[in-house]
């Protein structure tokens, strides 16, 4: 009787290993499916961006390319050489690195000043300043852009990179002084206490006590600052055409622009091209820019 | 002077934050407000004209198809993006071998634009080489995938696309909050007997209540924003089936130079915006009070 009992355990114990095992290859299973979903257009994309147009039309999404050929690369990035018409994409990448730079910059010291100002030295009232900076987060941009590009008309730099470096820098504000003033909060101000004690000022304090300790957040910061300013679309192709757009603007211009032939390869490199500094620092910082995404939405 | 400067030193620093969004931001919105009550066409007149734009507004076939599609897009968009995220995340949640590269797959769509994103769509939904060409040389002769082209359904491709570039968001959003839980929790409620789909439907998911607070209101905030994928994608087309508030406001303002029109519109979205967000961020201050 009890050997009994002990081998319908075994069976059983046996039993739910092989479901176990079952419930495993189910979630692999389906994780990998659906990290396919996620890789299949990047794929689609490199491997259109490599094939000639011939290929493209015999071969079907998925096909790979019978030899790489960079040729839609090179015309993607540095055009055919000929006049008029000619649009490919080096110009308005440098275009898009120029404005970048400055705007996340310009964004990240204000951002940082304030977050200091907001946590470390609070006055009657900090609470209500932070929540009027936060709301800026959370505008439509549409509300704003009527007025804005009259004001860029009106001081002289609409249509110039100046002027997007500037709107980007304006509305960046509300995002890093969130970051920066989250991350200053968990700082013990009994640090900030004792160097007042020692006679340090407002900024010694600010330049020798927390910034040495606020590298991750920077790098949130900026991570944040540049993706989200080399993504922009809207500001872009409202504030700037022609020589003076950005690369996300320029990139749509060229996909949109009707040509007799429509050259996906040509596109697909461009959208890479258009693409890739954000994935390199994507897959270089993703602890940092998944670090920035979700602090930006769970605290504000 | 030098005692008062260095007094309000602190003050003297964050003056440019606050003065800067003071006009940029509270200043642009109540001009846009104000410009929105007049008639102003190409250029903006001040003189106050009434509620006559927004009444030319509702009044509009275009603006009632953009609010239509931007109500589809935002109940898909959020129900798959939720449930999406959701399994992604608990799945995750299982001691995963190769987690870390799963889930910089599932997220990396949202280091790209949505200019890329929909350039890459646009050519992966063409009727012609695309999806449709895909199949019918798999052997299925008879299927057509024409949504991209058919005003019917062209909204759907955005959903697409939209799902692709966000679900990964709300998947890192709810594997963060699975994360933060206690493991004695769960453990307790195996050592009760509970398997381990009671715990995640009884005791973990009623536990992420602020997680889908926050997806939430994430998402419905950029779908109220979307624009440039629809630029990218279908450019409101075809016809203007694929219109979304975005795009009719810079259309109207900048195409169709109806200036006092496109200023009601922004703030028909500002004003859909802010009954999200003002809830949102008077709830998350005041458990930031409790704490």
């Amino acid at each position: 009787m009890s050997v009994n009992i002990n081998t319908s355990y075994k069976q059983l114990e046996q039993k739910s290993k092989i479901t176990n095992l079952m419930l495993r290859w189910f979630l692999y299973f389906v994780l990998i499916l659906f990290a396919s979903y996620f890789i299949f257009p990047l794929y689609v994309m490199i491997v259109t961006s490599l094939k000639t147009m011939e290929e493209i039309r015999q071969g079907t999404l998925l096909t790979w390319p019978s030899q790489l050929n960079f040729e839609s690369w090179g015309v993607a990035w540095g055009g055919r050489g000929y006049g008029a018409g000619d649009t490919f994409l080096r110009p308005y990448f440098w275009n898009s690195i120029k404005m970048v730079v400055p705007a996340v910059f310009f964004s990240t010291f204000i951002g940082a000043m304030s977050g200091y100002v907001l946590t470390k030295w609070r006055f009657k009232g900090d609470k209500w300043v932070f929540l009027f900076l936060l709301f800026g987060c959370f505008i439509p941009y549409q509300a704003i852009l009527l007025p804005m590009a009259r004001t860029l008309g009106v001081l002289g730099i609409s249509n110039s990179i100046i002027g997007l470096v500037v709107v980007h820098s304006v509305y960046g504000i509300p995002f890093t002084t969130l970051f920066f003033r989250n991350y200053y909060v968990s700082i013990p101000n009994e640090l900030v206490k004792a160097a007042r004690i020692d006679g340090a000022g407002f900024f010694k304090i600010f330049f020798k006590i927390l910034l040495p300790i606020s590298a991750p957040i920077i790098v949130v910061t900026v991570i944040w600052q540049f993706t989200q300013i080399w993504n922009d679309f809207l500001f872009g192709s409202t504030f700037s055409f022609g020589e003076a757009a950005p690369i996300q603007v320029a990139l749509n211009n060229m996909v949109l622009s009707s040509t007799s032939v429509k050259e996906y390869n040509v596109d697909m490199a461009s959208a890479i091209i258009a693409g890739i500094p954000t994935l390199i620092v994507y897959v270089l910082a993703g602890k940092y820019f998944i670090r920035g995404l979700t602090s930006g939405a769970v605290k504000g | 002077m030098f005692n008062w400067l260095e007094k309000n030193l602190p003050k003297v620093v964050l003056a440019p934050a606050v003065g800067l969004i003071s006009w940029f931001v509270y200043g642009f919105i109540l001009w846009t407000c104000y410009i929105s009550f007049t008639n102003s066409k190409i250029l903006p007149k001040y003189e106050l004209w009434g509620v006559g734009q927004y009444f030319k507004l509702w009044a509009s076939r275009k603006w009632l198809i953009a609010v239509d599609n931007l109500l589809i897009f935002t109940a898909l968009f959020l129900i798959i993006c939720i449930i999406l995220g959701i399994i992604l995340a608990i799945f995750l949640d299982q001691k995963i071998r190769a987690e870390g590269v799963l889930r910089t797959i599932y997220l990396y769509p949202m280091a790209l634009s949505f200019i890329v994103t929909g350039t890459a769509w646009k050519w992966i939904l063409n009727p012609t080489l695309g999806i449709q060409k895909l199949f019918v040389d798999w052997g299925f002769e008879n299927f057509t995938f024409d949504w991209l082209v058919n005003r019917e359904m062209a909204i759907y491709t955005i959903v697409i696309a939209g799902v692709w570039q966000s679900a990964g968001f709300v998947m890192a959003l709810f594997l963060a909050g699975l994360r933060s839980v206690e493991d004695e929790i769960v453990k307790a409620a195996k050592i009760d007997g509970a398997n381990l789909f009671t715990v995640y439907w009884k005791i973990l998911l009623p536990m992420m209540r602020p997680v889908f607070f926050t997806s939430f209101v994430i998402l419905v905030h950029i779908s109220i924003k979307s624009y440039d994928l629809i630029v990218a994608l279908t450019q409101g087309g075809p016809g203007i089936s694929t219109t979304m508030p975005a795009l009719y406001m810079t259309q109207t303002a900048f195409h169709k130079s109806q200036v006092g029109l496109s200023a009601a519109s922004a703030m028909m979205m500002f004003m859909a915006v802010a009954a999200v967000i003002i809830p949102y961020l008077y709830s998350e201050l005041r458990r930031e009070n409790v704490s």
